[in-house]
């Protein structure tokens, strides 16, 4: 770990400020996964700015019928919020999916959107990792890649080969939900549709987001569509608590008459974001609720997807995962 | 009279554990103390070629960086480098020179005054290689396999008996065969608390060190020969122990590190690693086995052939038993065992709980329940059929083996009557259910040991002994057997442990303590009774004057005639008669060797487990099982249940979670956190049961006791990959059964 200053500024202004004037600057909220990789001096901030005394926790309904998580309201509480609870329900069941109790009371839902990848090779300096050091190599594209990404990778170039997944269990619900990321930055607030706020690796797999320097996530907005009578929460991993999805799969139905009107499919563990595919989803709208169709859409779903050795058995995981998470949501089976 | 021994008694360090008032290696504070960080190479074989620390000295708190470049010189000999655990070859010096021999390999000691500041300038070093090519999959170098090198080591680690009868001859003819190789990785230890050592730099030059270590006097035995300091100058304290299970065996490279900097800095230091660096030493070999069995269309056991291969490092042979087994448990008259090694560019294994017990059951028990469904047989009644009183490899006669008993008791517990044999048979919706069993076995080994026992003035009863508690419950059950055998109530006992000032013991390990120490404790109260006795004779109008040692009890801290209960004298009263001082007697137990000699000795268990698999995703959860196992004389139920109980847990690790993974383009293991190193959590882990059946034994030590450290292991991986196929008709071969091995 690295010698670094401290801040605790008291307003978001100042907070922002502090990113813009000092390069290497980091926020910190919970910090139970930049401390973690300070540890292991996979990042080194020269500066943590700790926003925890912003005033960011409020849960506070919007004016379309949404909802708005504070970026510093807790997982725990934003699980156990019965506003949450019965309006959102997919996004209550995939953040207790998540990580362990005690990791779920430290860590924020504005930090989780940063989380970063699980991948081996990124938390060990003694391999190449792009994503961690630009330019110097994937160890995981020909090493251990049993976590790793099956769709939208980039594996073309070696000097921007990434293979990582993005880690989160809550973002995949905020996928499914068409979330919104409201953020403040030097030019003022913004908002970014949750599809645009993660990015593929592309040729910068060095970056996660697309959040700009000093901007600072203050909320994330819910629609009002949560799909609280049709959904499912899916994650499929190696121990029945505090390890990271193989696979997750959220799902958001509307059902009219045994037809479905509308639906939502996300994917989580599988690429370097959480893995939506609009033209998939449309299938199912105006269809029956069937195993048949259930399984063309996850064909659909997982269109052009890539194995690497020890990940490829994920694709078929996927595809099972899809439609018993489907099937869970239509109600034709119970909840697991 | 035994109002201890047998009862559930509770742990007499509890307290102190969950209260934090129980101090480990890295908690113990000194005057002035200087904090290391330790460097590890990046690359598995070559040499380091440079090392710049220019920029780390010059933070103002840094005060050494050590390396092959300034390391004093120190013993010349390989001889003087060998701990008591040793294995053949030539032991691994830290810092010795500029050869890389593995990934993760200490290459430089930083050294400041505070640990935040010693990690800082750790991360400012640069260090360049120059790489070779390396060595680390075990599959791919089978053909390397070779003998094994022996050794003092292999007192313990017998080779495979030479073959019996004619293996090959018999298979071919065998009405039921089955033949498969099975798998598994490398795991590591990973106890809850680091590696540390603490040395505190005395006056006079002398050094206390307080170490995480399975046996004080081995550290210290390391230490004066590999620095060349006198034995009373170097003195080793570990009163607790965050977990071992085998990896504390030998002494850790951070001893090292922290002494050699202490000597060279003239100051205390403490040294302490991390997670990564947890990975970095000592570990359970990957292992490839092939068992092929053949038997009577009856279901007669008549061929059984077991080969495996480990893995070393290239400068020492670690061994362990994975083959002998077979011949141990079934009474086949067409034997063939064999066990090889490859070195690869690794550290050197060390023992991990049931080492070599835990691999060669994982294989040989799935082959036998594979044998008994061909063969048309109820697994359980495929073993009664091929059952043996004596070890065959011995050819010697078991000085107990109740385990026909466990299989009957176990069996009844979890209902396996209830079982339909047919694969996929048992199913629930989407979940599929299995039922599986298997055999556990392990030695019951008997060491040596020593230990003092004190009767103070104010009439209280002090025995130690340099053994460890890593955690089994070492301390409970030898104050339970003191009390007993003086007599005493137990809170006026005090049982002490970890200290090389106290009398000498083995390293803790092999599940011998309770029967070694145990032993010890005992010989020792009894010779202080005799001593205690012989005062009491000498007392003015002793009542006790023509009596004979026979004729007297100790009890509720009195001498007792038999006879006559009334006629009595308290130890108080004796201790009172020694002139203001205590009384005390120190010990030694040795094996009965001669007696031994003529009987196998072992633990044996019977392990019933249910699984549930989601047929889709292949995911397995034990939802359910029964250990029964037959260990001589139970000290202590509690802490016994809690011995199996932790074994069977760690079986269900083993089984379907645990494996450290090697990527071989880097010679490096790379899943080195406990987020990624799976182990079980709270959720894996449903209803465990254990059963311990009557079994009485007056061969294998004075107490009757067989030690249950490993024996809760040793069954349920195996068990697990039987329910396994019973619930979903795969045989997987290769552990851990992750859930990709099942889609």
């Amino acid at each position: 770990m690295n010698s670094f200053s401290y801040a605790r500024p008291s307003d978001i202004s100042m907070a922002v400020g502090e990113l813009v004037t000092h390069e290497g600057a980091k926020f910190i909220a919970g910090g139970t996964n930049l401390l973690d990789l300070m540890k292991e001096n996979v990042e080194q901030p020269n500066r943590l700015v700790d926003i925890n005394r912003l005033e960011l926790s409020a849960i506070e309904d919007i004016e379309d019928g949404g909802l708005r998580l504070g970026a510093l309201l807790t997982n725990a509480d934003t699980a156990y919020h019965p506003v949450v609870e019965s309006r959102y329900p997919l996004l209550s069941r995939a953040i207790l999916a998540g990580a362990s109790a005690q990791l779920r009371n430290m860590a924020t839902n504005g930090g989780n959107l940063f989380q970063r990848t699980r991948c081996y090779y990124f938390y060990d300096l003694a391999t190449p990792c792009n994503k961690r050091e630009p330019g110097s190599g994937c160890g995981a594209l020909n090493g251990y890649n049993r976590i790793h990404a099956i769709l939208g990778t980039s594996d073309q170039q070696p000097e921007t080969t990434c293979i990582a997944t993005h880690p989160s269990d809550l973002c995949v619900a905020l996928s499914a939900l068409d979330a919104v990321v409201r953020v403040t930055g030097p030019k003022g607030e913004r908002t970014i549709p949750f599809a645009d706020f993660h990015r593929l690796p592309g040729d910068e797999p060095w970056r996660d987001n697309t959040i700009q320097s000093g901007e600072l996530v203050t909320a994330i907005d819910l629609p009002a569509k949560g799909f609280s009578d049709y959904y499912a929460y899916i994650k499929i991993r190696d121990r029945q608590s505090y390890a990271f999805a193989l696979v997750s799969v959220a799902v958001g139905l509307e059902i009219e008459d045994n037809r479905i009107t509308d639906a939502r499919i996300a994917l989580g563990g599988v690429a370097h974001k959480p893995w939506r595919k609009p033209e998939a989803e449309a299938m199912l709208v105006g269809q029956m609720l069937s195993e048949a169709n259930f399984l063309s859409v996850a064909e659909a779903l997982l269109a052009g997807a890539k194995g690497y050795g020890h990940n490829t058995f994920k694709i078929e995981l996927a595809k099972r995962a899809i439609v018993r998470a489907l099937k869970q949501a239509a109600k034709l089976e119970p909840a697991s | 009279m035994t109002p201890y021994i047998g009862k559930p008694i509770n742990r007499v360090d509890g307290v102190a554990k969950v209260t934090g008032k129980a101090k480990y290696a890295a908690e113990y504070k000194a005057a002035d103390l200087a904090h290391g960080w330790v460097i590890s190479s990046s690359i598995a074989k070559g040499k380091v070629t440079r090392i710049d620390a220019e920029a780390a000295l010059q933070l103002p708190g840094v005060i050494q960086v050590f390396s092959h470049e300034n390391r004093p010189s120190l013993a010349w000999f390989d001889m003087s480098y060998k701990d008591q655990d040793a294995p053949p070859g030539s032991p691994f010096r830290p810092l010795r020179d500029a050869t890389v021999k593995y990934s993760g390999q200490p290459v430089a000691l930083v050294v400041a005054e505070t640990l935040e500041l010693a990690r800082y300038a750790a991360s400012l070093i640069r260090i360049e290689y120059e790489e070779e090519e390396h060595e680390t999959a075990l599959e791919h170098n089978l053909h390397r396999a070779r003998e094994p090198k022996s050794g003092v080591a292999t007192l313990l680690k017998p080779p495979p008996p030479k073959p019996r009868g004619d293996f090959e001859k018999d298979f071919r003819a065998a009405a039921v065969q089955v033949s498969g190789t099975y798998v598994h990785s490398a795991e590591h230890h990973n106890p809850m608390e680091m590696f540390a050592t603490t040395v505190v730099y005395e006056k006079n030059n002398k050094l206390t060190i307080y170490d995480k270590t399975q046996g004080a006097p081995n550290s210290q035995l390391y230490v004066s020969q590999v620095f060349g300091i006198p034995f009373k100058d170097v003195r080793v304290i570990s009163p607790y122990v965050g977990g071992g299970f085998g990896a504390g065996l030998r002494p850790q490279y951070q001893l090292f590190l922290a002494v050699l900097a202490a000597r060279e800095l003239k100051r205390s230091i403490r040294v302490s690693l991390t997670r990564q660096q947890m990975f970095t030493f000592g570990h359970r070999p990957a292992c490839v086995q092939q068992v092929s069995l053949g038997a009577s269309a009856e279901g007669k056991l008549e061929a059984i052939r077991h080969d495996a291969v480990g893995e070393t490092s290239q400068f020492e042979d670690y061994t362990e038993i994975v083959v002998n087994w077979a011949g141990m448990l079934y009474p086949a008259q067409n034997v063939t065992l064999t066990y090889n090694l490859v070195p690869l560019d690794v550290y050197t294994p060390i023992d991990m709980r049931a080492p070599g017990g835990v691999t060669g059951l994982s294989a040989l028990e799935c082959a036998i329940d594979e044998l008994a469904y061909k063969a048309g047989l109820d697994p359980v009644e495929f073993r009664l059929k091929n059952y043996t009183e004596r070890d065959m490899n011995e050819d010697l006669p078991y000085s107990s083996k109740e385990l026909r008993e466990c299989f009957r008791q176990g069996a009844e517990r979890f209902g396996w009557a209830n079982r339909t044999p047919e694969p996929r048979s048992m199913r629930n919706g989407h979940t599929l259910v299995g039922w599986g069993m298997a055999t556990g076995i392990w030695e019951s080994m008997h060491m040596p040991a020593r230990a003092e026992a004190v009767l103070t003035v104010n009439g209280k009863l002090r025995v130690s002994s340099a053994t460890a508690d890593i955690g089994t419950g070492t301390y409970t059950i030898m104050t339970q057997i003191a009390a007993d055998t003086l007599g005493m109530p137990i809170e006026d006992v005090i049982f002490r442990l970890g200290d090389t000032d106290m009398p000498l013991a083995p390293i803790q390990g092999g599940s011998w303590t309770a029967a070694t120490v145990g032993s010890a404790v005992k010989v020792a109260c009894e010779d202080l009774g005799k001593k205690l006795f012989k005062m009491a004779q000498k007392m003015k109008q002793s009542p006790f004057a023509d009596v004979k040692l026979d004729e007297i009890v100790f009890e509720n801290a009195h001498i007792r005639l038999k006879a006559d209960p009334s006629v009595a004298v308290s130890l108080l009263d004796i201790v009172g008669t020694n002139g203001g001082r205590a009384v005390s007697e120190t010990s030694t137990s040795l094996p009965n060797m001669l007696e031994q000699r003529k009987y196998a000795r072992a633990v044996h268990s019977a392990v019933f487990v249910e699984v549930e698999v989601d047929e889709d995703f292949g995911t397995v959860r034990v939802t359910r099982a029964v250990t029964a196992v037959a260990g001589g004389r139970i000290l202590n139920p509690k802490t016994a249940r809690s011995q199996i109980i932790g074994g069977m847990v760690w079986g269900i690790s083993k089984g379907l979670e645990e494996e450290s993974v090697m990527d071989h383009q880097f010679g490096r293991f790379m899943n080195h956190s406990l987020a990624e190193y799976h182990v079980p959590v709270n959720a894996d882990i449903q209803d465990l049961d254990v059963i311990f059946v009557e079994e009485t034994d007056t061969i294998v030590n004075p107490l009757g006791v067989k030690g249950l450290g490993e024996i809760g292991i040793v069954g349920m991986p195996a068990a697990i990959a039987n329910a396994v196929f019973h619930a979903t008709g795969k045989r997987i071969r290769s552990l851990p059964i992750t859930l990709d091995k099942l889609l």
